[in-house]
């Protein structure tokens, strides 16, 4: 194998293995830091033995034994770091020295070693940013560099930001059990937001963008799905693997040949994925079996779902879709859900009904500048046939915008809103 | 990135009518698949009956024609898929190395996606997705 097809392939052994590597380190060392340090040794080491060698039959198995030969050098060397190579001696006196059958390994303590990074990952004392970064470069296995070109900022940033955390997490003391009960519960929000966070940043890429940008979708999707199989009783977890699977479904819909934004009623459903569809949907069904209360995630899944089984848009549920948007009011009370209901509302019993929603949230202070509450408006007040109102409601919109294309939409809106020519 | 890993088992070709894998042999794959799960990687996954049951159409000269299983001049059929979604073809193949197949061989193949095509070729496949999904003209 000629080097440069070995590096690829170290690359993506990497990619597979690193996160379980790092957790697992984690787990022993009780150091994140130290954790992803001893993990880039076995790498290194892989790169200098591995193009001669050829890859070994159990990567992930030699690149543990290999760190935690490394570990034991290094703790020699380093006296602060003589208090972790005690508890590293009683994990090795436990477990073989010789290449540990890690494939046969308790699913557990691989799923709780996941978990355990995963949290510590997202952990309550580190900023929004920070956990973004430490997620993406242990459990999206990607580096410095990739994260950087995906997040539009200097690598430096990203690389002080990593530092910063992992010192943040050591000063802070932060323990290293996974959570349980409702404490589990507690902590995972954090994490779906992340998550999330990764996922609507990569469909918020355009084209012309760095591809890495969208393929922050996929990189979230993973993590999600990885989550889901650590931790296969938490709803929410599945909630939002169903929403971000069913939203996937539609980037290649969402974008014009212009590169212009299609709104969903008006996308093609023929490029709709069924199969990120199906998944989607399957994904719902592990909420539904579980029969907790819904969470948020969950509801905007479900309500994701019934535009994705609407063959048309004629064919769209919106009675059940306003019946989960009051739902998710309940869960997550804001005007912005109360305006999407009102949509809904107005979709299943028509404009009057919606108007009289909308009409509750005009004095609302937080939707002052929201170009999209005069834009509804005036959608309603067209269908309705008060054109001046509604006239007056779009012109108001264009205003509010900032987005030029979204303008030049709402100022048509605007001129078309009078009576139709007999 | 999405690669579809073929199973080849050798001797499938000739495999009777409602063969079926051993115990073992399923137990082993279930394993390798709960892998693909839980790395996140898996898309889809299906086992195939034999050729025997199946059949094949042939076109010589525009004119379809039909020839029931088993196929005596093939050597090789496919017995399953994998549908994986990974970051790079090393990354599949890496993949494909782990699974525990006993005489047989995998191949890894890229899937299609629209933006791998020049513009073109993206405007005459304009009504791919459609037949893929099943729909004809939207509303």
């Amino acid at each position: 194998m000629r080097a440069a097809d070995t590096h690829r392939t170290i690359d993506a052994v990497w990619r597979i293995e690193s996160p379980r590597l790092i957790a697992g380190l984690m787990r022993m060392v009780r150091d994140v830091g130290v954790a992803e340090d001893l993990a880039q040794d076995a790498l290194v080491a892989a790169l200098e033995q591995w193009p001669q060698s050829g890859i070994p039959d159990n990567p992930g198995a030699w690149l543990m034994a290999t760190a935690k030969h490394r570990a034991i050098d290094r703790f020699r060397r380093n006296t602060r770091l003589e208090r972790k190579l005690d508890e590293f001696g009683r994990e090795l006196a436990s477990k073989e020295m010789a290449v540990p059958d890690l494939v046969s390994a308790l699913d557990d303590e691989v799923g709780d070693d996941l978990l355990r990074l995963v949290f510590i990952s997202c952990h309550p004392v580190l900023s929004r940013e920070a956990q973004v970064a430490l997620t993406l470069r242990l459990l999206g296995g990607l580096s410095t560099g990739e994260i950087a070109r995906a997040f539009l900022v200097p690598e430096t940033t990203i690389a002080q930001r990593i530092v910063r955390a992992k010192r943040t997490l050591s000063e802070a003391r932060v323990a290293f059990e996974v959570p349980r009960g409702s404490e589990l519960a507690e902590r995972l929000s954090p994490v779906l937001e992340v998550i999330y966070l990764v996922f609507n940043e990569g469909y918020s890429a355009t084209s012309g963008d760095d591809w890495l940008r969208p393929a922050l979708c996929e990189d979230a999707l993973r993590l999600g799905r990885i989550l889901a199989e650590c931790a296969p009783e938490q709803a929410e977890v599945h909630g939002l693997v169903a929403l971000m699977e069913i939203q996937a479904s539609r980037s290649r819909a969402r974008v014009g040949p212009g590169g212009e934004p299609i709104l969903l009623l008006d996308q093609n459903r023929a490029q709709w994925d069924q199969l990120l569809i199906r998944r989607g949907l399957a994904a719902l069904e592990r909420v539904e079996r579980l029969g907790t209360v819904p969470g948020p995630y969950a509801i905007q899944a479900a309500i994701a779902a019934c535009h994705a089984r609407a063959l048309t848009p004629d064919d769209t549920d919106w009675p059940r879709i306003a019946t989960l948007y009051a739902a998710l009011a309940h869960v997550t009370p804001s005007p912005i859900v109360e305006l999407n209901r009102a949509v809904a509302v107005g979709m299943a019993f028509g404009p009057q009904a919606g108007l009289a929603l909308v009409d509750e949230l005009t004095s609302d202070p937080s939707l002052k500048n929201y170009h999209l509450l005069p834009s509804v408006r005036g959608d309603f007040l067209a269908k309705l046939d008060r054109w001046d109102e509604a006239r007056a409601e779009f012109e108001a919109a264009a205003a509010l915008t900032r987005n030029a294309r979204e303008r030049i939409l709402l100022l048509e809106r605007a001129r078309a809103a009078s009576p139709p020519s007999t | 990135m999405r690669f579809m890993m073929l199973m080849i088992p050798k001797g499938y070709e000739k495999a009777e009518p409602g063969a079926v894998p051993t115990a073992e042999a399923v137990a082993a794959m279930m394993k390798y698949n709960e892998q693909l799960q839980k790395a996140g990687v898996l898309l889809a996954l299906d086992g195939l009956h034999p050729p025997s049951m199946g059949a094949r159409v042939t076109f010589a000269g525009g004119k379809a024609k039909v020839t029931d299983g088993p196929f005596t001049e093939a050597k090789e059929v496919v017995g399953g898929y994998w549908m994986i979604q990974v970051k790079s073809r090393e990354e599949a193949i890496e993949w494909a190395t782990r699974c525990p197949g006993n005489d047989c061989t995998i191949e890894v193949r890229q899937v299609q996606e629209m933006s791998d095509f020049p513009a073109d070729v993206q405007e005459a496949a304009a009504g791919f997705s459609e037949m893929q999904s099943g729909k004809r003209n939207p509303a």
